[in-house]
């Protein structure tokens, strides 16, 4: 108990004193604190927090990117807030009300430009990474002449963003080469409500699950004249589904080398889908509706989560047998979990039992434990290296 | 089941017009706060403002019958992420959840 405490005072000292080792950020991250407006900046080679960061506004919906150097993040409330953290000084660098209802954003390749997607009003925003000054404003005015709300954003090489229009059912690419004059790139008619979209980590695949119809829209974004295909058809909620207690959350760190894991829509089963065919190849039954499948970054292991009410416990699955090999109960509603770089250890977010846990992933058990208010997001610096995340 | 669907209207009715007849527990009532701040808040956000699902303000709520938002409590919104959620929360949870939503109780 007194460790953390100890820490972050050491920390709070370390960050005041002008005569401060220099610190890399490399193993640096955050957790959102959802209920406080809150993030922690946390270190995951020793697992203790260095600093608190408040004033963040409304976090029950937070999504975070870090600066091609790893040193600030950019952190996306569900209030519009668009805040910039520096990790090293855990203090805020500059903080805009952009809209009045955000859900995530993504930034760009080259690092300059920071995009923002928007519920309200729906489209996107962008700014420059530096400053937060506002330098592009593209409303999602869908086919049907309405207004829709944004989602699954990512970055695309070249000053692109890729996302989806949720209420219209369609996919844009924006280009902001030129920030004054952003060119889109509009495919409609992708199918009903798209809720949520990965890229591969190659910047290849963009996928977007939808909720309003069984099967998957799915964009090669190397041969984008062929349009919007669609697979999985069967993908969804087809016959007899139960209900959906919480939106699945699709990205790019479910591949796991040939192969896609995806969250089943009201099933509790994680699919298997073949990156080569783009056919379902397997099914693995799991505790409950799984929220995240995230594979770790060797691609050996896949760890899931689920929705109310089977989310305080969560599986590790096997990849090569496809089995589950364990389950454990880290805590009260495990919102999220991320792995550190090279996948050694992953972090999980006990919601409602306030606490973080740390477990190791060969072992698979809990190696260490931080103190936390309702925590939900966690996001390490090594994001800032990989494509859509 | 039948049995419990009518006890549930009764419920429902005693709840409606005598809210704290069928009240839940202060336990489970602790369960139900913090279901609506986290799990409901979600997608209609914390600040109840909305986000995926539509705002839950009071004035927002006020515009509907408390009967029909009991109903879709329960039921879902076919057609939209709004799922059925009886089979977590009894008739009584939704009861109290829409007054507690209204401000009628805290």
């Amino acid at each position: 108990m007194s460790r953390p405490i100890l820490s972050v005072a050491l920390a709070g000292l370390l960050l005041a004193g002008c005569s401060a080792p220099l610190r890399g950020t490399g193993d640096l991250g955050l957790v959102v604190e959802r209920a406080d407006g809150r993030v922690m900046v946390v270190e995951n080679t020793g697992s203790t927090v260095l600093a608190s960061v408040p004033g963040l506004g409304d976090l029950s919906h937070a999504a975070a990117v870090y600066s091609r150097d790893a040193r600030h993040a950019f952190v996306f409330g569900r209030d519009g807030g668009l805040t910039k953290v520096d990790m090293l000084t855990g203090t805020i660098g500059g903080r805009v009300i952009q809209s009045g209802n955000s859900i995530g954003g993504a930034i760009s390749q080259d690092g300059s430009l920071v995009a923002v997607a928007n519920y309200t009003p729906g489209g996107i925003k962008v700014f420059d990474a530096k400053t937060l000054e506002p330098v592009a404003d593209i409303p999602a005015i869908g086919a049907d002449g309405k207004a829709s709300k944004v989602i699954g954003i990512a970055d695309l090489p070249g000053r692109r963003f890729i996302y989806s229009l949720y209420d219209s059912g369609e996919i844009w690419i924006a280009d902001l080469t030129d920030p004054a004059k952003p060119a889109v790139r509009k495919f409609t008619n992708i199918g009903k409500l798209p809720y949520d979209a990965l890229i591969t980590g190659d910047g290849r695949w963009y996928l977007a699950g939808l909720f309003g119809e069984d099967g998957i829209a799915m964009l090669d974004l190397w041969n984008l004249d062929k349009g919007v295909t669609r697979i999985l058809d069967h993908y969804g909620k087809g016959k007899e589904p139960l209900p959906v207690f919480k939106m699945p959350h699709l990205r790019g760190w479910a591949v796991a080398g040939n192969e896609v894991w995806l969250p089943a829509i009201g099933h509790h089963q994680v699919l298997v889908v073949d990156k080569t065919t783009w056919t379902e190849k397997a099914r693995v039954d799991v505790a409950g509706q799984p929220v995240f499948a995230m594979a770790r970054p060797d691609g050996r292991q896949v760890w899931v989560n689920f929705a109310v009410p089977n989310y305080n416990v969560v599986q590790v699955i096997d990849v090569p047998s496809k089995t589950v090999v364990k389950t454990i109960e880290p805590g009260k509603a495990i919102l999220h979990m991320e792995f550190t770089a090279k996948g050694e250890r992953v972090w999980l977010s006990a919601r409602d039992s306030d606490k973080v846990v740390v477990y190791d992933t060969e072992t698979l058990e809990q190696v260490a434990e931080l103190p936390a208010a309702k925590p939900s997001g966690i996001f390490f610096t090594s994001r800032a290296h990989r494509t859509g995340l | 089941m039948a049995l419990r669907v009518s006890l549930g209207v009764i419920g429902l009715v005693l709840a409606v017009a005598f809210p704290a007849v069928a009240e839940p527990s202060e336990a489970r009532r602790h369960q139900l706060r913090n279901m609506v701040e986290q799990d409901c808040g979600s997608c209609h956000g914390m600040t109840r403002k909305g986000g995926l699902g539509s705002p839950l303000l009071a004035e927002d709520l006020a515009k509907v019958s408390a009967e029909g938002l009991v109903e879709t409590i329960l039921e879902g919104r076919p057609g939209t992420p709004m799922p059925p959620w009886k089979s977590i929360l009894s008739r009584d949870d939704a009861a109290w959840i829409v007054a507690y939503l209204l401000g009628e109780v805290k």
